[in-house]
């Protein structure tokens, strides 16, 4: 630590800290454009500038020197900066001088207008005139994709876009052609970018020329209602902030979660929007004489009730997808114990992790955060840049900062970074068990559900745990065996037992006819064959609603205040930002009237009741943004009959876009969609 | 005093002075005016009932920056935006102002950077059922087609203080 002294406070930071930081931390604000806390530094705004005594004599760009770089005092008294002098003062007007003289003065048309860095700063440390009357400078507009608007006239040279690509995303879509007056911020071929976290250059621009596309002029910052929640998009369970005007969700942005998200969010995330509003169920229907028709609630209600009482207990199953909170789950498993059925399970795409075998065997033990501290990762099948893009920023992270040994066993991904391909089938990961390299300080084992979602899921898992502990990833202080989830329900699910009872069937035998009354809670990626009675309740008309005898209109991830857990079992509430359109109702309560008029009555008439009889099932819900402790013995006991099969462990997720019905349901990512898939044909060629 | 009273009866005083202040008012001139065929000299600050205006060549001003349903104070106005479809500039796609709801502060035009939403001279929109009074965008730019010229002489005349 070292001291210096801001604006007369002395206060005491780590040498490395840059001036701006040190200024932050005595309280002292600086302004600045090209600076960002979570990309290098380019110090080319000058907007930052202070004046240092035991520095140059002249005004100093705070954000690219760093404390360490300033000399004491004669007398060792510390180095001084002033924020609030003259000189400063002159050197901001100044800079924001040179920064307007080709801005152009489009504030009312420009949807930054409202949260524009540029137009708060100009307020705040600018001055009301400027000496220059020649012609502003004119810059085409380039299309660098479908989510990201730009109008180039506007942009200031930052270069945030062109970092963070390269940094952040990895893909390194943009660049800077041209110099001085002539510089020009453009993807180069004018293609789209190819990167799953482009949509966050928009947030980063400091002033409009990047902007979302979707959103276009749809809407101001100063109108919107902002609901802090949590993404359901993938099994991360990044922390959002949903926007909403009225009734209409208008965007979703990032907040900053360091233990998951740091600031980023997917594409997928923040671009799912229109998706809310289109092919929602609004009202409940029944199918008679093979097609659906709309019907009231006690219709519908009326349909199963009657179905179920004509069928005996061990004929009825329920299936919950992927977007449930814990709370419908939870409901719905009450109803089927009250039913009398222990064909539950929440494992639509058939994964082969069990409650039974442990907590710490379907968790990503190590935390996101973790992540930061590995020395070498294992990546089993899965492509972490599909399944969960913000996961795989924090490991390209890691592995900018040099010292990480990567290697993945599978298909061979496109990570954004350089790895070591072991092999595409169990065999190689056998090989690598029985001879694995040297051990290091903290090594991580990430399986994906490609890897587990197969018949030999559970010998493949066996295997991994037998891995894990080979390369001495599990000891005391550090857990490296991870399951990298891709459905945001589904770590809660587990962690209620959501899973088929003793004598119970799985998702897939109750899917292939093992029951006579199946209730699909939003289990959308899963071909139910004919002959069952299906009861769909969920918020798309998407392939379970097709597939249903009775829709019972549910509400989507916006409408509701849910409990979801992430892949490392954090706990998490989502908070509600609307309500659902038409007669559609939160999925609790449908589960609670329906349950009333099969005559088995849940015991709780709210959602706060609700909550406190789950807490008290499960006490470890009640703590909210925290993991519970798991037992990380478990890991060593995983055990499989059987041997584990010759295919490759490739990813589930062969479409980022369109994993789910509110993202199929959207046409932005149905574009996004299109666009990669051409991509693919383009590079396949 | 007697005698005062008696003098005061028989000269008719009081109905000689009552007579003259009538004669007094009759030949001043009149402060009442005949309403619809007379009007009050008007100021070209004064705020009457709303208009959009358009540009000379008949492009809307508007640009849907919401600065007047911002400022709005009694939050009578309500605006949607998106890009048009022609030719993707940014316009209003719903201009509605509540008149039941407006207090003619003035403070939209005020905020209006393209001077765009005005108050015109006009006060007499009278009708009868309070539906009349919600004005939409069609509406409102029928009033300034209406009222451009009077609405532009007004903007001339104060553009010296501003």
């Amino acid at each position: 630590m070292t001291k210096i002294i801001v604006d007369g406070n002395e206060v005491d930071v780590p040498a490395e800290y840059t001036l701006l930081q040190a200024c932050e931390t005595a309280g002292a604000e600086v302004p600045r454009f090209c600076f960002h806390e979570r990309l290098s530094v380019a110090g080319n705004c000058r907007m930052c500038l202070v004046e240092v005594k035991g520095g140059p004599p002249k005004p100093a760009a705070s954000c690219a020197m760093a404390v360490r770089d300033l000399r004491p005092g004669p007398n060792g008294e510390p180095p001084q900066v002033f924020t609030n002098t003259p000189m400063v003062k002159k050197a901001r007007e100044g800079v924001m001088e040179f920064l307007l003289i080709n801005h152009p003065l489009d504030c009312p048309i420009c949807d930054q207008g409202g949260e524009c860095d540029l137009q708060d700063q100009a307020m705040a440390f600018g001055v009301d005139s400027s000496r220059y009357a020649e012609n502003k400078r004119a810059v085409e507009d380039k299309y660098i994709g479908p989510l990201v608007k730009t109008s180039m006239n506007r942009c200031i040279h930052c270069t945030r876009c062109v970092r963070f690509t390269a940094e952040v995303a990895g893909t390194g879509d943009m660049g800077a052609t041209g110099r001085g007056e002539d510089m020009e911020i453009t993807t180069y071929l004018e293609t789209a970018m190819t990167s799953e976290l482009q949509g966050n250059v928009a947030d980063l621009c400091p002033v409009g020329a990047l902007l979302p596309k979707p959103q276009n002029f749809r809407a101001r910052s100063w109108e919107l209602q902002k609901t802090e929640s949590i993404d359901v998009m993938d099994a991360l369970g990044s922390a959002i902030r949903v926007d909403t005007r009225g009734r209409e969700v208008m965007r979703i942005l990032p907040r900053v979660n360091d233990a998951v998200n740091e600031e980023w969010i997917s594409d997928k995330t923040r671009q799912i929007v229109d998706g809310l509003g289109a092919q929602r169920l609004d009202r409940p229907y029944v199918r008679e004489n093979g097609k659906l028709r709309q019907a009231s609630w006690q219709e519908a209600f009326a349909a199963i009730a009657a179905k179920v009482k004509a069928t005996s207990a061990e004929k009825i199953g329920a299936i919950a997808g992927d977007l449930c909170a814990v709370e419908d789950m939870f409901a719905l498993q009450l109803l089927m114990g009250k039913l009398g059925s222990k064909n539950i399970d929440c494992r639509q795409d058939g994964v082969k992790l069990d409650p039974k075998l442990g907590r710490a065997s379907y968790l990503f033990n190590s935390t996101i955060a973790g992540i930061e501290a590995a020395d070498s990762i294992l990546i089993i099948g899965s492509n972490p840049r599909k399944e969960a893009p913000v996961l795989n920023a924090r490991i390209r992270k890691r592995w900018l900062r040099g010292g990480l040994k990567i290697s993945v066993i599978g298909d061979r991904p496109d990570l954004t970074y350089v790895y070591d391909y072991q092999g595409a089938g169990a065999e190689s990961l056998s090989a690598l068990a029985d001879n694995p390299p040297p051990a290091v300080e903290k090594s991580m084992v990430i399986i994906g559900q490609g890897a587990l979602a197969r018949p030999d899921g559970a010998a493949i898992l066996a295997l991994a745990g037998k891995l894990a502990s080979a390369f001495g990833a599990v000891k005391d202080g550090w857990n490296g065996f991870n399951v990298l989830h891709t459905a945001a329900a589904r770590v809660g699910g587990l962690d209620l037992g959501f899973v088929p009872g003793e004598g119970g069937l799985d998702a897939l035998a109750m899917a292939n006819g093992g029951v006579d009354v199946l209730f699909n809670l939003g289990a959308d990626e899963i071909d139910i064959k004919p002959g069952a009675f299906v009861i769909y309740q969920g918020s798309h008309g998407d392939r379970g609603a097709h597939r249903a005898d009775v829709i019972l209109p549910g509400a989507a991830y916006t409408e509701k205040s849910g409990t979801y857990v992430n892949t490392e079992g954090r706990v998490q509430m989502a908070a509600r930002a609307g309500f659902p359109p038409g007669d559609a109702r939160e999925d609790w309560a449908i589960l609670r009237a329906l349950s009333d008029v099969l005559g088995q009555r849940l015991p709780f008439d709210t959602l706060a009741a609700l909550r406190s009889a789950l807490y008290a099932a499960h006490p470890h819900f009640a703590a909210i943004d925290d993991i519970a402790a798991s037992d990380a013995s478990a890991i060593g006991k995983l055990s499989a009959s059987g041997a584990p099969g010759k295919d490759v462990l490739a990813s589930p997720i062969t479409d980022f876009y369109l994993t789910n019905p509110i993202a199929r349901a959207s046409s932005v990512m149905a574009e996004c969609s299109a666009l990669a898939r051409g991509r693919m044909l383009q590079a396949a060629e | 005093m007697k005698l005062d009273r008696a003098a005061k009866a028989l000269f008719l005083t009081e109905f000689v002075g009552a007579f003259v202040l009538s004669m007094r008012y009759f030949f001043k001139p009149k402060a009442t005016l005949n309403y619809p065929h007379e009007h009050n000299p008007q100021s070209p600050r004064y705020r009457g009932e709303h208009a959009l205006r358009r540009y000379p060549n008949g492009e809307e001003r508007c640009i849907a920056c919401k600065l007047c349903e911002a400022i709005c104070p009694a939050q009578a106005i309500t605006i949607e935006a998106g890009p048009r479809g022609n030719d993707g500039t940014r316009r209003t796609t719903r201009y509605d102002i509540d008149m039941v709801k407006c207090i003619y502060c003035g403070l939209c035009q005020e905020a209006c950077p393209v001077d765009a939403i005005v108050e015109g001279p006009n006060a007499e929109f009278a009708v009868e059922t309070r539906e009349e009074l919600y004005y939409d965008k069609n509406r409102l730019l029928d009033n300034g087609a209406r009222w451009e010229r009077e609405i532009a002489r007004n903007i001339a005349m104060d553009a010296p203080y501003r």
